[in-house]
């Protein structure tokens, strides 16, 4: 196997692994809009990364914590309905992406690679991105895994029970602003929810434990990188929409499969 | 009125305005240990807030809220917004309260009687089934105050006695205190030391049989609140302290 190859699954692994547990979270407190916002918002870390020539991922990084910080803050107000707000900094970050990337002359971007991802482009660096980005998140998901179950449960109960919800809340979103930035290297800002989501609903049907949703998400997401990876060099398929294509066709054959009991993988 | 014995919680004067409305108006309320105190009233009546500002999640513009050093307070909410793709277990949902070990669990689950449910699955439970959970999960906090937020609510009639019974043996084997709304009129004033009427400001308070009598909760309930004399069974002595200088018109705004 050629180098790049094995970049790219190991890239596509370590994303994966990174998706299952947030992508449970982000399924069981209804956050797949917000996820959605903080990945188009990365277009303008990209067109920052440029402006102010930084490292790009890190450009994405700062402009995705930005975000969450913004939508943190502007869920407490009640003058604009949550998806209201969200749609507001989706589109609006990611058209100040497009118009600021299209001042910069001397820049040229491949637009796509950024909407779809490109994971056949990954370097050693993005590699080295994504296993000590997603090894700190999910370590920091790990720290907070008890209270932030209890705060999706009911945020009120866990709150009179002496858990600091706000700051837990918090440190989860931070995460999973780092998490999504990660992953848009492989699957790009348009698909990103997707590789969250469709491998944690997956699992749902045979999970007797949020631990265990989680872990199987994980295990559905790598399916699914492998998958998609594997057809899109058999049929020269754009990588990053292949691999989602492989997770929906999981979804749709897990219903082959009957529920819960025990079936691991 | 107010109570004898141990004060456990007391709000004084308490003002509350959310979003230019005026939901609590100079409310106050005191709870004493070993009592069953009652919040009725119609809907938007502030009930819900009011237990938000016991519970110390909303703190009134004017007012004070004064707790026991060192209360433990339990706290029953209305429902939970339990995503359908969240496995959960009631052994799991139980230990997220605190870990206080499995064998405490089985204990609390026991005393709501419901140990038939320990491995089943949250979402599958019935209305009692899992108000009696909630319930369960409140008393392993081990407390002096139980707040419960619409305690029978989705549960059928006959559930409906029995929940407020095992609130009363409750109350007697732990010694706390019970602070609880209530939507329901007839039931639960057969289970409950006094009653508090409250639209956005206390119109009467009292023991059941002052409340039910009092001109401005028959205002309130219209005949509805009437029919609860019948099912009223409680025998104490009468005190009619429950005066309210107001009209009471208009109840809560449709809005």
């Amino acid at each position: 196997m050629d180098d790049f190859l094995i970049r790219a699954l190991l890239g596509g692994l370590g994303v994966a692994l990174i998706a299952g547990p947030f992508g449970s979270f982000v399924v069981w407190r209804r956050l797949a809009y917000f996820g959605d916002t903080l990945a188009h918002s990365a277009l303008l870390g990209v067109a920052i990364g440029f402006l102010l020539h930084v490292n790009l991922t890190l450009g994405v990084l700062v402009v995705c914590q930005v975000v969450a910080l913004l939508l943190f803050f502007g869920q407490r107000q009640r003058q604009l309905a949550s998806d209201t707000l969200l749609g507001i900094l989706a589109h609006g970050a990611l058209s100040l992406g497009l118009v600021a990337l299209a001042f910069m002359e001397d820049v040229r971007v491949d637009l796509m690679a950024y909407l779809f991802g490109d994971i056949l482009a990954i370097t050693t660096a993005d590699l080295l991105w994504i296993l000590g980005g997603g090894g700190l998140a999910l370590i920091g998901l790990l720290l907070i895994w008890q209270p932030l179950l209890a705060i999706t449960i009911h945020e009120d109960l866990a709150r009179v029970e002496g858990i600091a919800v706000d700051r837990i809340n918090w440190i989860f979103l931070g995460l999973v602003a780092l998490s999504v930035a990660l992953m848009m290297k492989v699957v790009g800002m348009l698909l990103v929810t997707s590789l969250l989501i469709i491998p944690a609903a997956t699992a749902r049907r045979f999970a007797p434990s949020p631990e265990w949703m989680a872990l199987l998400a994980s295990l559905i997401g790598c399916g699914a990188v492998g998958g998609g990876l594997y057809g899109s060099f058999l049929w020269d398929t754009p990588t990053g929409p292949s691999i989602v294509v492989a997770a929906c066709l999981l979804f749709m054959f897990s219903f082959l499969l009957p529920a819960f009991g025990r079936h691991q993988g | 009125m107010t109570c004898s014995g141990e004060p456990l919680l007391e709000l004084t004067d308490v003002n509350l305005t959310l979003q230019q409305r005026e939901i609590l108006h100079q409310v106050n309320v005191r709870v004493c240990r070993g009592e069953i105190l009652t919040v009725v009233g119609p809907n938007g009546a502030g009930k819900t807030t009011l237990l938000r500002v016991a519970l110390g999640l909303l703190t009134p513009q004017t007012g004070s809220v004064f707790m026991a050093p060192g209360l433990r307070i339990g706290y029953m909410p209305q429902r939970l917004h339990l995503d359908a793709t969240f496995p959960l277990t009631v052994r799991r949902f139980l230990s997220l309260g605190g870990a206080k070990g499995q064998p405490a669990i089985e204990t609390a689950l026991a005393e709501v009687g419901a140990t038939h449910v320990l491995e089943g699955s949250m979402s599958n439970l019935s209305g009692g089934e899992l108000q009696r959970v909630l319930l369960a999960r409140a008393l392993l906090r081990d407390p002096d105050l139980l707040v419960l937020d619409e305690p029978v609510q989705g549960v059928d009639v006959h559930g409906q006695v029995e929940l407020y019974q095992l609130l009363t043996r409750i109350r007697d084997q732990h010694q706390c205190a019970i602070l609880m709304v209530s939507h329901d009129l007839h039931l639960v004033m057969a289970a409950t030391d006094r009653v508090i009427c409250l639209n956005r400001h206390i119109c009467c308070k009292g023991t059941p049989e002052v409340v039910t009598a009092d001109p401005a909760y028959l205002e309130l309930f219209g005949p509805l609140g009437v029919q609860n004399l019948a099912v009223y069974t409680h025998d104490t002595e009468h005190r009619h302290d429950c005066t309210c200088g107001h009209p009471h018109g208009k109840t809560a705004d449709n809005g």
